[in-house]
């Protein structure tokens, strides 16, 4: 970049879960993080770039652009801990939505099985992209529709009044 | 006479004192500026001229009489080198114009507020004709080719020849405005034709259907009746078809027509709409200052709405109901002239009746729309404020209050249920009335000569005087719809009428390599007939950081807003590399300041947007890298979302410090050769100061910056520091130097913080 800001490019570094189940990142001079965690920087527009490693304290340690970078026993380290992080259910049909005032209340099955969840407003319905759409309930869990067009009729109904 | 010195063409005076003026003036003599004064020195209203040519100042005490010139006025004169100095004084509405020679004040004059430009400018170009006589001709001022304003004679900008403190604010007729929707109506000039035309065949066929009732009374039901003559039930059943048919007919063209213009209307709306809010993009800061938010909103929001809704129902409506009422007059007169006469009679009166009642009613309606909104500014006002008002346990006061405004509702509505109550009753009685007024002539006519009127014929008149009535009573409310969507366009057109008062170059320069050095020359901003910067002369090297420290109100914003061309400069010039920046286009210029403001602003959407707002098409990776080193990358990836997180007044909330440096790397990520800070820590705490400090570091790297700033510490890094007071520059000078005036400005504003800092 032309002001200077570059990052220099990424050292290498080792991850590892230790015996208590703790990620830790070895850093290029050898030093152990303990309790790091994986973060995604852009987690709904582009989760498989820009990876960060942060400590305890959220500062950041290593960021990664993309995992093809990675050696493959790292890569496969970082991608477990991030499926066991990521808690984003699927919706694959809308059962019943309460109608009215906010918040509505929300029986849906997803890829986990079936759920309710409270949406406060309508704010938390992001429509991503054409097709894609990503719901937050009152406890900040995200569900994700990836594609509005393979939902079943009744189901897009439903969805389609808070679009 | 002096090169230097611009003059003005005699046709520039006022008309009434044109002719005194070429008289005074001796041969080869020039107008240099003059002010005509509205008040005597009194303070009683009376007309006077101050002229300033290129040797002399001349007043004239009393206005030339309107016609002849025999009272010729007296003209005092003082040669330009006799004055030591000419000033304005100004006491609230009133100025004073001061002449001073060198032992005494020679002369005074006084103007009201409406004129202090031409006095200010007077003063100025006095000033500048005495140092031209003095030094050496300043070349800003000798500049070729200059227009000047005709009506005050000030030098206009080569581009834009309006002057803005003469264009007269245009006062159009409120309903004439409605005829400028043409404009946008224009491109769709073939639908529109073809809406008009379906009109006029819909309600042409709607009346087909009453008009077979005459013949199939008089020719079969009467004799059936009367002479026992049998029903031909093929002619009956022609007209029972022909009654359907059209009556099919004219509800398939009522629904095109409706379709169409409400297409129509739709799309001049959005063109409106579109075309507004471009407009206003156009405009400078200077316009929206004077406007509140909630004002241009509406304007562009609900004022096309009600226009879109006139045009598709209120129009339509009308333009029906006259086509209906021509169209039932001529089948009227047609059938029976005489009782045609008699029907139509009566109808102006009751006309006349119904708008008076319903003029009444909305004044009624106005009144109650007034309380409503006195009751929303209640929650405005106290919704936002509501902290304030439960820390001073004052609900109950609120509560009253709200209830007082709500009872002004309740009564203003009283009041036009009362009224409205009452109307259609009314306009029942009127039709009552006007049918009552043909079965009275009907009945007369054919008791005169039952030839002459049959039967079917007073059927029919009745059956189309009732559409008459319940016609008027729409066309009534149209009128009041009428005002409203006018003064919907009126609103409308202010903002497209504005002419931009930042006008784009017309031979612009596009700067390329921008190494970012300024210049402001003699830089002067009047705003109304106050001063707020004067004769600021700077010269910024590229890369070199200036701290801009004074009093608030002392001008140091305004300065910074001229600088990135949010205002133009009333006086002097502003270059950036050398060059006057209004020679530069406005958006390109703008595209290498980077601008940090002490509230930053976030628009609804996400934080990756945000950063990348001056620059949409930034990869992620210069995103991240703006983000690190204006210290906001480890907070963003904090939050759920990371730099997916929606921010804005409907989204995450952020605390000052990350919005703040949300808006630094914003300012980044354009790689800016001009940087501006209007105080952008002062909104912090000093903990995150020190953060953001350090993300302002980096930022003004390699950089020309100007920073504003209430706490000196934040300016350490300032190559020099300029200190304004009252629109000037009092002090110039690094720190240490300036601190070494002890008297000076900065060393006092310097001891009153450390004061502040230790107590």
């Amino acid at each position: 970049m032309s002001n200077g800001l570059t990052n220099s490019a990424m050292r290498a570094f080792g991850l590892q879960h230790d015996a208590w189940g703790r990620l830790v990142l070895i850093d290029a001079e050898g030093e152990r993080h303990v309790g790091v965690e994986p973060v995604r920087a852009f987690p709904i527009s582009d989760p498989q770039h820009w990876i960060s490693i942060v400590d305890s304290d959220g500062r950041e340690l290593v960021s990664i652009e993309t995992l093809d970078q990675l050696p493959t026993a790292t890569r496969k380290v970082l991608e477990e801990d991030l499926v066991r992080r990521e808690f984003v259910p699927v919706i694959v049909r809308i059962e019943r939505v309460s109608s009215g005032s906010d918040p509505s209340e929300w029986h849906v099955t997803t890829d986990r099985g079936a759920t309710r969840f409270l949406v406060k407003s309508e704010e938390d319905i992001r429509r991503l992209g054409p097709s894609r759409v990503l719901i937050i309930d009152d406890h900040g869990v995200r569900y994700s529709i990836p594609d509005v067009g393979r939902l079943d009729a009744a189901s897009r109904r439903l969805l389609e009044r808070y679009l | 006479m002096n090169p230097g010195t611009p003059t003005i063409p005699s046709a520039s005076i006022p008309i009434l004192w044109r002719e005194t003026v070429l008289a005074f003036l001796e041969p080869g003599e020039e107008i240099v500026a003059w002010l005509e004064t509205d008040l005597d020195q009194q303070m009683r209203y009376g007309r006077g001229l101050v002229l300033l040519t290129d040797r002399r100042l001349a007043a004239s005490p009393s206005a030339p009489a309107a016609e002849g010139n025999s009272a010729d006025p007296d003209w005092q004169t003082w040669p330009v080198a006799d004055v030591a100095d000419l000033t304005i004084r100004e006491d609230g509405a009133v100025g004073t114009l001061e002449l001073f020679g060198i032992a005494s004040r020679l002369a005074f004059w006084r103007f009201t507020a409406a004129k202090a430009t031409h006095a200010h400018r007077l003063a100025v170009r006095f000033n500048d004709l005495r140092r031209a006589s003095q030094i050496e001709p300043d070349e800003d001022l000798q500049a070729t080719g200059e227009t000047v304003c005709p009506s005050c004679g000030a030098v206009l900008p080569a581009d834009d020849p309006t002057c803005v403190a003469c264009t007269p604010t245009v006062e159009s007729h409120s309903t004439l405005s409605l005829l400028r929707l043409w404009r946008f109506a224009r491109p769709l000039k073939g639908i529109v034709t073809l809406g008009f035309l379906l009109m006029v065949l819909s309600t042409a066929t709607g009346l087909i259907a009453p008009y077979f009732s005459a013949p199939l009374i008089d020719e079969q039901l009467m004799p059936r009746q009367q002479v026992g003559r049998p029903i031909d039930w093929q002619v009956v059943n022609f007209y029972l078809a022909m009654m359907a048919g059209a009556a099919i007919v004219a509800c398939l063209l009522g629904w095109a027509k409706t379709y169409i213009l409400a297409w129509v209307s739709e799309r001049i709306a959005a063109d409106m709409r579109n075309e507004t809010y471009a407009h206003l993009q156009t405009l400078s800061l200077e316009f929206f200052g004077g406007k509140r938010t909630g004002d241009l909103m509406s304007r562009i929001g609900n004022d096309t709405d009600r226009i879109c809704i006139f045009l598709s129902v209120n129009l339509l409506e009308f333009g029906t109901d006259v086509l209906m009422l021509l169209f039932t007059a001529a089948i009227l007169f047609w059938m029976n002239p005489w009782l045609a006469l008699v029907t139509l009679l009566p109808l102006p009166l009751i006309a006349w009746l119904i708008s008076a009642v319903r003029g009444r009613l909305l004044r009624g309606f106005q009144q109650g729309g007034r309380a409503m909104a006195r009751v929303t500014s209640v929650l405005a006002d106290t919704i936002p404020g509501v902290r304030v008002v439960k820390a001073f346990a004052q609900e109950n006061r609120e509560i009253e209050r709200f209830r007082r405004a709500n009872d002004h509702v309740l009564a203003a509505n009283d009041r036009v249920n009362r009224i409205w109550s009452f109307f259609g009753p009314v306009v029942e009685l009127l039709t009552a009335l006007g049918l009552l007024v043909i079965w009275a002539g009907g009945a007369y006519l054919v008791g005169l000569d039952p030839e002459q009127l049959s039967v079917g014929t007073l059927v029919l008149f009745t059956g189309y005087i009732g559409r008459f009535y319940t016609r008027l009573e729409s066309m009534s409310r149209m009128l009041a719809a009428t005002q409203r969507a006018a003064a919907s366009s009126q609103r409308v057109f202010e903002i497209l009428d504005r002419v931009p008062s930042v006008p784009e170059p017309v031979m612009p320069i596009h700067p390329k390599h921008v190494r970012g050095e300024i210049e402001l020359r003699h830089v002067g901003f009047q705003y109304g007939t106050r001063k707020i910067v004067d004769g600021v002369n700077l010269k910024i090297r590229p890369g070199e950081m200036i701290g801009l420290v004074g009093p608030s109100g002392a001008g140091k914003s305004t300065l910074v807003n001229l600088v990135c061309r949010f205002y133009d400069v009333t006086e002097g010039s502003i270059r950036v590399d050398g060059i006057d920046i209004r020679s530069y286009p406005v958006g390109e210029f703008r595209e290498h300041i980077g601008l940090v403001l002490q509230e930053p602003f976030l628009f609804y959407g996400t934080i990756a947007e945000n950063i990348a707002y001056g620059k949409p098409d930034a990869t992620r990776q210069e995103i991240i890298a703006a983000a690190r080193a204006a210290r906001a990358h480890d907070f963003i990836l904090r939050l759920p979302d990371g730099y997916d997180s929606l921010v804005g007044e409907r989204g995450q909330s952020l605390s000052g410090g990350e919005r703040q440096r949300i808006s630094i790397a914003r300012a980044l990520l354009i790689d800016p050769r001009i940087l501006i800070l209007d105080e952008a820590t002062s909104a912090v705490d000093t903990e995150t100061e020190l953060e953001i400090q350090e993300a302002l570091d980096n930022l003004i790297q390699g950089r020309t910056t100007i920073a504003i700033a209430h706490r000196l510490s934040t300016l350490r890094k300032a190559d020099r520091l300029v200190v304004m007071e009252r629109g000037r520059i009092v002090e110039v000078g690094p720190h240490r130097e300036l601190l070494q005036r002890p008297a000076g400005a900065y060393s006092r504003l310097h001891q009153a913080q450390l004061e502040l800092a230790q107590a």
